[in-house]
């Protein structure tokens, strides 16, 4: 048998259920784990093992006295640093929150907490969700564990290679434009970008309002939607969240593909694809052909403004979100000013990575009176286009699909000087942020070695569809999600 | 008369009387110790959201309806974007370009004439919280250091912004006081001016008489009172034509009245001077107002002031300007009501209210709400006068002492001995020995002048310490003198 640590959750859970391990010694196979490869890896902003062991004995002692533990009780987690966890410090990758204890846990962590969340740690991440390599974390960048020259992707960075290299079961992150599909399928795993409103956005910390969505990064489709069922759902400190209670999304996983119609975007499929990533998407839709759907060329004709546009609204509601962190009444403050205006001045320009400013400028500028409508209006615009662009391509299909990402995990420092083209890197998953619909990644091949993701999008709420999609591809490929690349823990 | 026509408007903030925040559920009443009526959503902790208070909608709708507004069925929220540390978010939420009341009117008369103000809209935002600049002297430039209470952050605010149609600071004053009184009214708001809760500013312009073009204006703010919005613009109006009959230009500029000083001087520009950067709030959803909400809102509307005053002209016969008086604030009109409920006469508790009460007030500067006499109290004394118990003078200084104490008006004239002297046998006593005492005035009496005998009522009166029937010690008079006994 694998180790623990290397398990899925669903079959943790039933060694748990069947009280063949106990909790504590899944956690303490992960803990283990991660002494040996968090020098190398490094996920986590913050290690919470205490926390997490009183979790494991608590959901022992349950399972102990024949109760019900709940679904995340004893499958050790990494959580995103930009979820608020109370008592637990919050950094959100940035130096501004560098000592930032929240008072309130996001309501995901709460919902998890019902469950016998056993968190292992705070993951690292891009400063504020801002990039896609982890290499904007304020403390340090996280290497991918298939190879540890290249990133994780990002800015869920932390969570998908912690799960990845053993150091979690499963992870939260949040996805703004691909932030958690991206890194998952860098890591070859599986991570979903819910509908917009279908997660509760309360107590993430917010980057771009209206395109944030927090989501599930895990080893495999059932774990995902296991983990999906327990995150979504209203919440009513929410406006933005959706009614009604979620599905069961794991009950509707097995089914297959026979009779759908998948669509294959032409922009999503032209230049800038590695050989390898074309392969492996070809290679997933005959597959898709041999399995019963219904394969053929779709178009999305405003999907080249779509970058742009995103890098106006994202940078606009973010220059907004970001401007709290002023040094008033919590995180950094740089001391030594003369007046008020300095101080902010000092502590945001001390406090806030390259990347930040650059999007915190962009965003200012592009809401700046005479600029306005040039630009946020504008981009306003072209999402609306977009938005129907999905409307009509979803009359014709169930499903679209495209690679998640044009190319495999790229080296460490090898976009950090070049924005545009790490920006060029999430082209395949920022429309589907844009448009408010659903999407996951879902391994489908390596190129050099290394994990190749492909990206199913869906109707609005359709994502039991996804999952249903991505479950039949993944039967069908028989792919290993958790290879064991980290040096000095072979196999 | 002056070549000049000032053409003024208003741009009002009033609180709204919500049990909790606009946003949040924390108690939105005012005071509590600083900071205590507080959570992460009003302290713009990181990662919280707002959710929007129903009633502060309902409120609103309100308000815009009896201004006679155009009730949006869509509107939106924006964030208004600039640093102020009392400001957690470093943004404020509020309307723009899609207000939720728009295009209404308010009519008014002053000294007989009426007039109309345009309402231009009517819209909700949140409030912010409150800075105290430590130091010696209380400035910010030389504050050492500054302390921030957030209670009042987040707190729902309407904003009123009316059409420039006022021309004189009268009509300004007049306006506010209806607005606050169909406020009150309306329970919508307390309308606190002196704590912040209802708050105004002007916006002041001059022109040629009989021209139609706008000339530059100027923004008045930190006007705390009516008197102070009054003098404030009465100020401003003769600075700008002042600058305008020496040929000079007036700019375009913030001011602060100072009312210690009698002046506005202009703010420096860099304290005003910002790009707000408004776009839509992502944070909320659109606030969509269906018509039968608003047909609800309406059908539930309260009685106005206006409605009010007609009905107090009609039923009780009142003068315009009684029911002007009475209903200028909405605990004036229900103290008065009360009263005459409790079997006053109404024209009787309208002059008490006109004269004695509202000299008290005015000279105590405080709010009817605060007078120890209740209107069940005010209609005891006047029915003691009614009944002929005590005189109308007595009367008035029985109603001082009930102001004073707050006690009953018959307790006071028992313990006083203040009860009229209606008693033919005890009176004639007195008439007696006036008349006695004054020949002279007797004499001319009988000559003829007969203006002589309220004279003698006066000393009857006198001796009785004021507590004589004059009525009753007219009669005797007349019968002594004309020797009818
Ligand atoms: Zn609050």
């Amino acid at each position: 048998m694998d180790e623990l640590y290397a398990l899925k959750a669903w079959k943790l859970r039933e060694l748990l259920e069947r009280r063949e391990v106990s909790a504590v010694e899944v956690l303490e196979s992960v803990l283990g784990r991660v002494a040996r490869v968090e020098g190398e890896v490094r996920s986590y902003i913050t290690l919470t093992e205490e926390e997490a062991r009183s979790a494991a004995v608590s959901a022992d002692a349950a399972r102990a006295k024949g109760e019900e533990a709940g679904a995340a009780a004893g499958i050790p987690m990494a959580v995103k640093d930009v979820l608020c966890t109370r008592g637990v410090r919050t950094t959100c990758g940035s130096r501004m929150l560098e000592d930032y204890v929240p008072v309130y846990d996001a309501t995901v962590v709460q919902r998890l907490r019902l469950q016998g969340l056993t968190m292992v740690g705070k993951a690292n991440m891009d400063e504020f969700a801002m990039g896609s390599s982890t290499e904007n974390s304020a403390f340090f960048p996280t290497r991918n564990p298939w190879d540890l020259g290249k990133v994780p992707g990002g800015s869920s960075g932390g969570s998908a290679a912690a799960v990845a290299a053993g150091e979690a079961v499963w992870a939260l992150g949040s996805d703004t434009g691909g932030s958690i599909r991206q890194p998952a399928s860098f890591c070859g795993l599986v991570g979903l970008k819910p509908t917009y409103g279908l997660v509760s956005r309360y107590g993430l910390v917010a980057f771009a309002s209206s395109l944030d969505q927090v989501g599930p990064i895990t080893r495999d489709v059932r774990d995902c939607a296991t983990l999906l069922s327990l995150l979504a759902g209203h919440d009513p400190l929410d406006s933005t969240s959706l009614p009604g209670e979620a599905p069961d999304y794991l009950s509707a996983l097995e089914g297959g593909v026979r009779g759908l119609r998948v669509g294959v975007p032409r922009e999503l499929m032209q230049e800038g694809l590695t050989p390898g990533v074309r392969e492996a998407v070809e290679g997933s839709l005959r597959l898709l052909e041999e399995l019963g759907a219904e394969v053929s060329e779709a178009s999305l004709p405003n999907l080249d403004y779509a970058l742009s546009a995103y890098y106006i609204l994202a940078p606009a509601e973010a220059s907004s979100n970001l401007a709290r962190f002023d040094g008033v009444r919590y995180g950094l403050r740089v001391e030594g000013a003369e007046d008020m205006l300095e101080m902010y001045g000092r502590t945001r320009a001390c406090g806030f990575g390259a990347e930040v400013k650059r999007r915190i400028m962009l965003g200012t500028y592009a809401l700046s009176a005479g600029y306005y409508e040039a630009y946020y209006g504008q981009a306003q615009k072209v999402r609306t286009l977009i938005v129907a662009d999905f409307e009509k391509a979803f009359s014709r299909f169930d499903v679209l699909v495209s690679p998640t990402s044009p190319t495999p995990a790229f080296g460490l420092g090898e976009k950090v000087e070049d924005p545009l083209s790490m920006y060029l890197s999430d082209v395949c998953t920022i429309p589907v942020n844009l448009a408010g619909i659903p999407a996951i990644s879902v391994p489908c091949g390596l190129e050099g070695g290394l994990p190749v993701g492909l990206q199913i999008m869906g109707r609005v709420l359709e994502e039991a569809v996804l999952l249903r999609t991505a479950r039949a591809l993944e039967e069908a490929l028989d792919f290993r999600a958790s290879p064991d690349p980290v040096r000095g823990e072979g196999k | 008369m002056s070549p000049y026509e000032a053409v003024i408007g208003l741009e009002i903030h009033a609180e709204l009387k919500t049990r909790s925040k606009m946003f949040c559920a924390c108690d939105a009443s005012f005071g509590g110790e600083p900071n205590s009526r507080t959570c992460p959503v009003c302290l713009g902790l990181p990662g919280v959201l707002p959710v929007l208070n129903r009633r502060a909608v309902e409120l609103a709708t309100r308000l815009a309806l009896a201004l006679h507004c155009e009730i949006a069925p869509y509107s939106i929220f924006h964030r208004k974007n600039y640093f102020y540390p009392d400001m957690p978010k470093n943004f404020q939420i509020s309307q723009y370009d899609l207000p939720l009341g728009v295009g209404g009117y308010l009519d008014l008369e002053l000294d007989g004439e009426g007039f109309r103000v345009g309402i231009t809209r009517v819209h909700l935002e949140e409030d912010t919280g409150k800075t105290v600049h430590v130091s010696e002297s209380g400035r910010i430039h030389a504050s050492e250091y500054s302390l921030e209470d957030f209670n009042r952050a987040g707190v729902p605010l309407l904003e009123i912004v009316t059409e420039p149609d006022i021309r004189t600071p009268g009509q300004a004053r007049a306006f506010m006081q209806e607005l606050k009184s169909i406020m009150e009214h309306l329970e919508v708001s307390d309308c606190r001016m002196e704590e912040g809760s209802l708050r105004c500013d002007a916006n002041v312009s001059l022109r040629p008489v009989g021209s139609t073009q706008l000339g530059v204006k100027t923004e008045v703010k930190n006007m705390n009172s009516f008197r102070a919005l009054q003098r404030a613009l009465a100020y401003e109006i003769e600075r700008q034509e002042g600058v305008l009959e020496s040929g000079g230009e007036v700019s375009q500029e913030t001011r602060h009245w100072d009312a210690d000083a009698n002046v506005t001087t202009p703010l420096r520009s860099k304290e005003y001077a910002y790009d707000y950067r408004y776009f839509p709030e992502p944070d909320l959803v659109p606030l969509e107002l269906d018509r039968a909400f608003v047909a609800s809102v309406e059908a539930a509307l309260p009685e106005l002031p206006a409605q009010r005053r007609r009905r107090l002209r009609e039923l009780y016969g009142l003068p315009a300007h009684d029911a002007v008086v009475l209903t200028s604030s909405k605990a004036m009109g229900d103290f008065y009501e009360a009263a005459v409920a409790a079997g006053a006469d109404p024209k009787a508790v309208s002059n008490w209210m006109m004269g004695e009460l509202s000299a008290y007030l005015n000279a105590r500067g405080v709010e009817i709400g605060e007078v120890p006499v209740s209107p069940s109290q005010l209609a005891g004394m006047i029915r003691l006068v009614e009944r002929g118990t005590i005189s109308g003078k007595i009367a008035k200084s029985v109603f001082e002492e009930m102001l004073r104490s707050g006690r009953d008006a018959e307790d006071i004239v028992a313990e006083r001995g203040l009860t009229q002297i209606s008693d033919e046998g005890e009176l004639e006593a007195m008439v007696e020995k006036v008349v006695e005492e004054n020949p002279a005035v007797v004499e001319d009496f009988r000559k003829g002048k007969e203006k002589a005998v309220s004279f003698l009522v006066g000393q009857v009166m006198r001796k009785s310490g004021g507590r004589a029937n004059p009525q009753v010690v007219n009669e005797l008079l007349m019968r002594r003198l004309r020797g009818e006994d």
